[in-house]
C-alpha cells in the first residue's frame, strides 16, 4: 500500500501517492501545467524549465514534471513569480529558435507554437541567436530531415532514441551555448545508425526533426494525365488518419480514407492488406520450409528463429546492429515492397498498361518505408517499385489541400484485383499482428485445423508487453507435415528496437530457443508508426490497437489464405508460394552495415 | 566595529602535522555519532562556497541504509581565482585522506573516489602514492576503505556534485534533478557524501584539536578559518588562512593595492563588492552580521581602479556561456542574452533600460535554473550592473 499524502494546488487540497511529481497531482487536481521536455513515453529530464511553479516555503521555482510532492506542500502554478519566469522562459526558447513559423511543416502541430499563442508574448526583445549560428539543415537522410535552427534541446528525441529504440543515433554533444543534437561525429544522418524509424519526428515538439515530404511530387504525377496513379494504404493508416482530420483517437476511417484518395485523383486505390495477405503466404511457407530444413534435413545453412522482415526500421537496425544475423530474417519483403513489384507486372499487365506510366505511391505509418522504398534492391519489377511514399500525416495534408470535407465522405471500397484483404492483414498494423496472421495460417496448413484460440483470436501475442511469447503445440498434423507432429511452435513477439535488442542479445547468448519472432521497430508496431499523428502516447497506441482489432474482427474473412485475390494471384500470376516468380518478385536480401 | 570582524590569520590547514596514523585510529575508536555529534558542534560549513552544514551531510548518509555507500571527495576546482585545493593536495594530501576515511567510518563507506579536475593531472602521482601509503596503512587498522582517484576532463559544470556523478558514471556531465539528494541518491545511485577538498581537511583540525577549538575562530554562523585564494591586483597574492567572519575593508586594508575599486568574492559566481560597501560586508555565511555577507569558496579577486567592470562582466559571461552544460533553458539560452545583451548596449544597438530587462532576466535564471551554475550568474551579473552601470553604458 502506497502511502497516501495531501497537498495543496492553487488552493485546492489533492491527496496523491507518495512519489506522485507535482505534474501529475496538477493533473489530477484539474490543473494544467505547461510542459515542452516532458512526454508520457520518456523519462524525466527537467530541462525545459517550462513547468516551473512555486512551492511555499522554497526559494526557487520547482519544475513541476521532476519534483515529487511532499506532505502539506503548498504548490502555486500561476502566481506573478510563475509567469513571469515562465514567460520568460518562453521568449528565451523563442530566441533561440528559428520561428518561421509559416514556412515550417509542422506549422499548427508545435508545441513551442502552441505556448507562444497561449502567452501572447507579443513584446520579444531579446537578441535573436539563430543568425549567429551556423545552422545547416541535415537532408541526407531519406526519411528524416533534421533543422537544428528549430531545435529547442528538450533532448526527447534523443530520449526516444536510447530508451525506446536502443539505438542512439541521435546525441548530445558540445556544452554552454554550443550544445547540440547531433549523431557520431555529426555525421549526415543517413550515414549512420539511425533506423529511419521517425520516433524522434514524433516525439519532437517542435519541426527540427521532420519527414522528408513528397506531396509535391505526388500532386504532379496525380496531375500529369500521361501516368497511371497507383495508391495503396498501410493497415495501421485506416486507424490514424482520422486523428489527423478532426475525428477522435482510435476511430477506423477505412471507407472514407478510400473515398478520399479517389478524390484525389489517384487512378487506381488498392490496399497493402492485400499484399499483408500475401506475406503471410510466403514468409508462412518459408517458415514451414525452414523447419522442414532444420528439424529433418539438419541442414546448417537454415537458420531459426525466423524473424520478420515486414518493419523496415527494424531491418535497418538489424543491418546495422547485428549483421552476422541477417540470414535469421525471412526473405520476405515487406507488404509494401511486394505491393510495389507487384502493381508494376501483374496489375499492369492485368489493366493492359505500360508499366513505365504507372506511378506507385504507398501510404504508411512509417518513415523507415521512404528509406526501403529508396533501396538500390527494390527495383524488381525492372521499375523503382514504389516511386512515394507519403506518411498518414502527409495524407492529411493532401486531404486538407484538397479541401475535401472527411466527414462528409460516404465509404467506398478499395478498387479490385489488389484490394482484397482479411482480417489476417489487417492486424499487421499492431504488435503481434503479424505473428498472430502467421499462426493462423501456418497452423492450419499444417493441421487442417483452425487455431485452438477462441474466435481466432490469439490473446497471448496481443498487447503492449514489450516482449511477448507464445507456443502452440502441433498435434495430428496432414501427412505431408508429419515431422512437426508433437512440435511446440515457440513464438514470440518484440516491438520498439529496445526490446528487439532483448530478444536479439538471448537468442545470440543462448538462452532463447524461438522458431518464429515478429520484430516491429515501433512501440505498439505500425500503428505507433513514426508517420502516424502526433501526439503518440501509450493511451493512444492502446485506443488505435483497439480499433485495429474490431476492424479484424468485422471482416467476413480472417485467415490470409482464404482472400480470394490471394488464391487468383497464386492461380494467375505466382504460381505457388516461394515458386521462382515469387523469388524474383517478393523477396529479397540484406546488406550489412556500420555500427555507428 | 567589533573586534570579531577583524582579520585574523590562523594556521591550521597547512601546518605540518606527522599524526595521521593517530588521528585516524583514535577516530575510528570512537562511535559514528560521537563524530557527527563533534562536527555539528563545530559548525564546520561546506568550504566549497554552498556552505552546506558538514555534520548533517555526513549524519543524513549515515541514516540511510544501505550496503554499498560512498566518499568522494571533489577536487573539481573550477572556480575562476581559486587554487587553494590544489596547494592541499599536494601539501597535506594526508589530512583530506584522513577525512574521507572517518566519513566512510561514519555512514559505513567502504571507498572513497578524489574526483580531480583534468588540469591538476600532473598532482597524480604524488597524491596516488600518498593513497597507497594511507591504504596500507588502513588495512593494518582493519579498517577496509579504499581510495580511488577519478580524473575530470576540464569541464566546470562536473564540479556541480551531481554533474560530477554523471561525470564518474561514463555520462555527459549534467546535472540531476534534485530531490534525490546525494545523501540518499548519489554516486551509482548509491547514499553519497562529497565534500569539498578543503572541507575535509577541516574535519582533520576538528578531530584533532576537538569542535572547539575551530568554533573558537570566526563569528556566528560562521565559524573556523577558510582558505582564501587571493589574486588581481594585489601586491601580495596567494593562499592564505583567516578566520572567518572578516570584514572586507580589513581584508582590502591587508592586501589591497591602495586603490581597490572593487572585490570580486566568490569567483565568477559570487558577488562584486563596491569600494562603498567595504566596510559593511563581512566574509562568512547567511546569517545576519552588520549589512551583507558573503559566502565564498575562497576566491577574492581585487580590482583597481585601471579595470573595466564591463571587461570583467564580460569575461565572467563569456566564461559561463561556454560552461553551462547547456541543458536547461534558462542557463543555456539565458547567459547567451546576457552576454549579447550587455554587448549590445555598449555598441548602442540597445538603449540602456535592456539592462533592467536583463536584471529581470537573471532573477529569471536564479529562480528557475536547475543547477547552482545557472542560479548563480545572476550573482555577478547583477551587482556590477547595479554597482557599476555607468560603466555598462558608456
Amino acid at each position: 500500500m502506497v502511502k497516501k499524502i495531501k497537498i495543496s494546488i492553487n488552493g485546492i487540497f489533492v491527496e496523491v501517492e507518495d512519489g506522485t511529481t507535482i505534474l501529475d497531482a496538477a493533473r489530477k487536481a484539474g490543473v494544467i501545467i505547461p510542459t515542452l521536455c516532458f512526454h508520457k513515453d520518456l523519462c524525466i529530464a527537467g530541462n525545459c524549465r517550462v513547468c516551473v511553479v512555486e512551492v511555499a516555503g522554497q526559494k526557487r521555482l520547482a519544475a513541476a514534471c521532476a519534483t515529487p510532492c511532499e506532505e502539506e506542500m503548498e504548490i502555486f502554478t500561476n502566481s506573478l513569480n510563475v509567469l513571469h519566469s515562465r514567460k520568460q522562459i518562453i521568449e528565451l526558447l523563442l530566441s533561440e529558435h528559428n520561428a518561421d513559423c509559416t514556412s515550417c511543416f509542422k506549422n499548427g502541430n508545435c508545441e513551442l507554437q502552441k505556448l507562444a499563442s497561449d502567452y501572447k508574448i507579443l513584446k520579444q526583445d531579446f537578441i535573436r541567436l539563430v543568425p549567429f549560428k551556423n545552422y545547416t539543415i541535415d537532408k541526407y537522410s531519406p526519411s528524416i530531415i533534421k533543422d537544428d535552427s528549430k531545435c529547442i534541446r528538450c533532448q526527447r528525441c534523443v530520449r526516444t532514441c536510447a530508451e525506446l529504440q536502443g539505438v542512439n543515433a541521435l546525441t548530445v554533444a558540445y556544452k554552454g551555448d554550443l550544445m547540440k543534437i547531433t549523431t557520431f561525429f555529426e555525421k549526415p544522418m543517413n550515414d549512420v545508425v539511425c533506423s529511419t524509424c521517425g520516433q524522434c519526428i514524433n516525439h519532437c515538439p517542435t519541426g527540427a526533426l521532420v519527414e522528408r515530404n513528397y506531396i509535391e511530387k505526388v500532386w504532379d504525377a496525380i496531375s500529369d494525365k500521361t501516368k497511371h496513379v497507383v495508391v495503396q494504404t498501410a493497415p495501421a493508416v485506416r486507424v490514424g488518419l482520422g486523428e489527423e482530420l478532426g475525428l477522435g483517437q482510435g476511430v477506423r476511417v477505412t471507407g472514407k480514407m478510400v473515398a478520399a484518395l479517389k478524390r484525389l485523383g489517384f487512378d487506381a486505390v488498392m490496399d497493402t492488406d492485400f499484399t499483408a495477405d500475401l506475406t503471410i503466404m510466403e514468409e508462412g511457407t518459408e517458415l514451414l520450409m525452414r523447419l522442414k530444413a532444420v528439424l529433418v534435413d539438419h541442414d546448417p545453412a537454415v537458420k531459426l528463429p525466423m524473424a520478420t522482415s515486414c518493419s523496415p526500421g527494424w531491418i535497418k537496425y538489424i543491418e546495422h546492429l547485428f549483421p552476422d544475423y541477417l540470414d535469421h530474417l525471412s526473405t520476405c519483403k515487406s507488404p509494401q515492397q511486394m505491393f510495389g513489384a507487384l502493381a508494376k507486372t501483374y496489375y499492369a499487365k492485368a489493366r493492359n498498361l505500360d508499366p513505365e506510366t504507372i506511378v506507385s505511391v504507398s501510404i504508411m505509418p512509417c518513415t523507415a518505408k521512404k528509406f526501403e522504398a529508396a533501396r538500390p534492391e527494390m527495383h524488381d519489377s525492372g521499375y523503382r517499385d514504389v516511386d512515394y511514399v507519403l506518411t498518414t500525416r502527409e495524407l492529411a495534408i493532401m486531404i486538407k489541400q484538397a479541401g475535401i470535407d472527411f466527414m462528409k465522405l460516404d465509404d467506398m471500397h478499395f478498387d479490385r484485383l489488389m484490394g482484397e484483404s482479411t482480417g489476417a492483414a489487417v492486424i499487421f498494423g499492431a504488435t503481434g499482428g503479424v505473428m498472430e496472421a502467421a499462426l493462423r495460417t501456418v497452423y492450419e496448413l499444417v493441421t487442417g485445423r483452425d487455431v485452438p484460440f477462441e474466435n481466432l483470436n490469439i490473446t497471448p501475442v496481443r498487447g503492449m508487453d514489450g516482449v511477448k511469447e507464445a507456443s502452440i503445440k502441433i498435434e495430428n498434423p496432414l501427412k505431408e507435415w508429419a515431422f512437426l507432429d508433437g512440435v511446440e511452435l515457440k513464438c514470440a513477439v518484440a516491438h520498439g528496437l529496445v526490446n528487439a535488442k532483448k530478444v536479439m542479445d538471448s537468442i545470440i547468448s543462448g538462452q532463447a530457443n524461438y522458431h518464429f519472432i515478429e520484430f516491429m521497430a515501433c512501440p505498439g508496431g505500425c500503428l505507433g508508426g513514426g508517420g502516424q499523428p502526433i501526439p503518440t502516447s501509450p493511451e493512444i497506441r492502446l485506443k488505435r490497437a483497439k480499433a485495429i482489432y474490431a476492424e479484424d474482427e468485422g471482416m467476413p474473412l480472417r485467415k490470409s489464405h482464404q482472400n480470394p485475390e490471394i488464391i487468383k494471384i497464386y492461380k494467375d500470376f505466382l504460381g505457388k508460394p516461394l515458386s521462382e516468380k515469387s523469388h524474383h518478385l517478393l523477396h529479397t536480401q540484406y546488406t550489412a552495415r556500420k555500427r555507428y | 566595529m567589533t573586534t570579531s570582524y577583524q582579520l585574523k590569520r590562523a594556521d591550521f590547514i597547512f601546518k605540518y602535522e606527522n599524526d595521521w596514523e593517530k588521528i585516524l585510529s583514535k577516530c575510528i575508536s570512537r562511535t559514528p555519532q560521537e563524530l557527527i555529534n563533534e562536527l555539528i558542534s563545530s559548525e564546520l560549513k561546506g568550504r566549497g562556497g554552498a556552505g552546506f552544514p558538514t555534520g548533517l551531510k555526513w549524519k543524513l548518509a549515515a541514516e540511510v541504509v544501505d550496503a554499498t555507500k560512498y566518499v568522494i571527495c571533489n577536487a573539481d576546482e573550477g572556480e575562476p581565482g581559486t587554487f587553494k585545493d590544489r596547494e592541499i593536495l599536494s601539501m597535506v594530501p594526508y589530512k583530506v585522506l584522513t577525512g574521507m576515511a572517518v566519513c566512510g567510518y561514519v555512514i559505513g563507506a567502504k571507498e572513497g573516489y578524489i574526483y580531480l579536475r583534468g588540469e591538476y593531472f600532473f598532482l597524480q602521482p604524488e597524491l596516488n602514492k600518498a593513497i597507497r601509503e594511507f591504504e596500507y596503512y588502513c588495512k593494518g587498522i582493519n579498517l577496509d576503505f579504499t581510495i580511488r582517484i577519478f580524473m575530470g576532463s576540464g569541464a566546470y559544470i562536473c564540479g556541480e556534485e551531481t554533474a560530477l556523478f554523471e561525470s564518474m558514471e561514463g555520462k555527459r556531465g549534467e546535472p540531476r534533478n534534485k530531490p534525490p539528494f546525494p545523501s540518499s541518491y548519489g554516486y551509482m545511485g548509491k547514499p553519497t557524501v562529497i565534500n569539498n577538498v578543503e572541507t575535509l581537511a577541516h574535519t582533520y583540525t576538528i578531530f584533532k584539536y576537538g569542535a572547539k577549538r575551530f568554533y573558537d575562530l570566526g563569528v556566528q554562523y560562521s565559524r573556523g578559518s577558510k582558505l582564501f585564494s587571493v589574486s588581481g591586483d594585489t601586491p601580495k597574492p596567494g593562499i592564505y588562512e583567516l578566520e572567518l567572519g572578516m570584514s572586507l575593508a580589513d581584508f582590502v586594508d591587508e592586501f589591497g593595492d591602495g586603490d581597490t575599486k572593487a572585490v570580486q568574492v566568490g569567483g565568477a559566481s559570487g558577488f562584486l563588492v563596491p569600494r562603498k560597501r567595504f566596510d559593511e560586508t563581512a566574509i562568512g555565511f547567511q546569517g545576519k552580521l552588520t549589512g551583507i555577507s558573503l559566502p565564498t569558496g575562497g576566491s577574492m579577486m581585487l580590482f583597481n581602479s585601471s579595470r573595466s567592470m564591463f571587461n570583467v562582466l564580460d569575461n565572467y559571461l563569456e566564461f559561463f556561456r561556454e560552461e553551462s552544460c547547456g541543458q536547461c533553458t534558462p542557463c543555456r539560452v539565458g547567459c547567451q542574452q546576457l552576454l549579447m545583451g550587455i554587448k549590445a548596449v555598449k555598441r548602442g544597438e540597445k538603449n540602456a533600460k535592456y539592462l533592467d530587462k536583463l536584471l529581470r532576466l537573471t532573477e529569471t535564471m536564479k529562480l528557475t535554473a536547475k543547477c547552482g551554475l545557472g542560479q548563480s550568474v545572476a550573482n555577478s551579473f547583477s551587482s556590477i550592473v547595479e554597482n557599476f552601470r555607468e560603466e555598462m553604458i558608456y
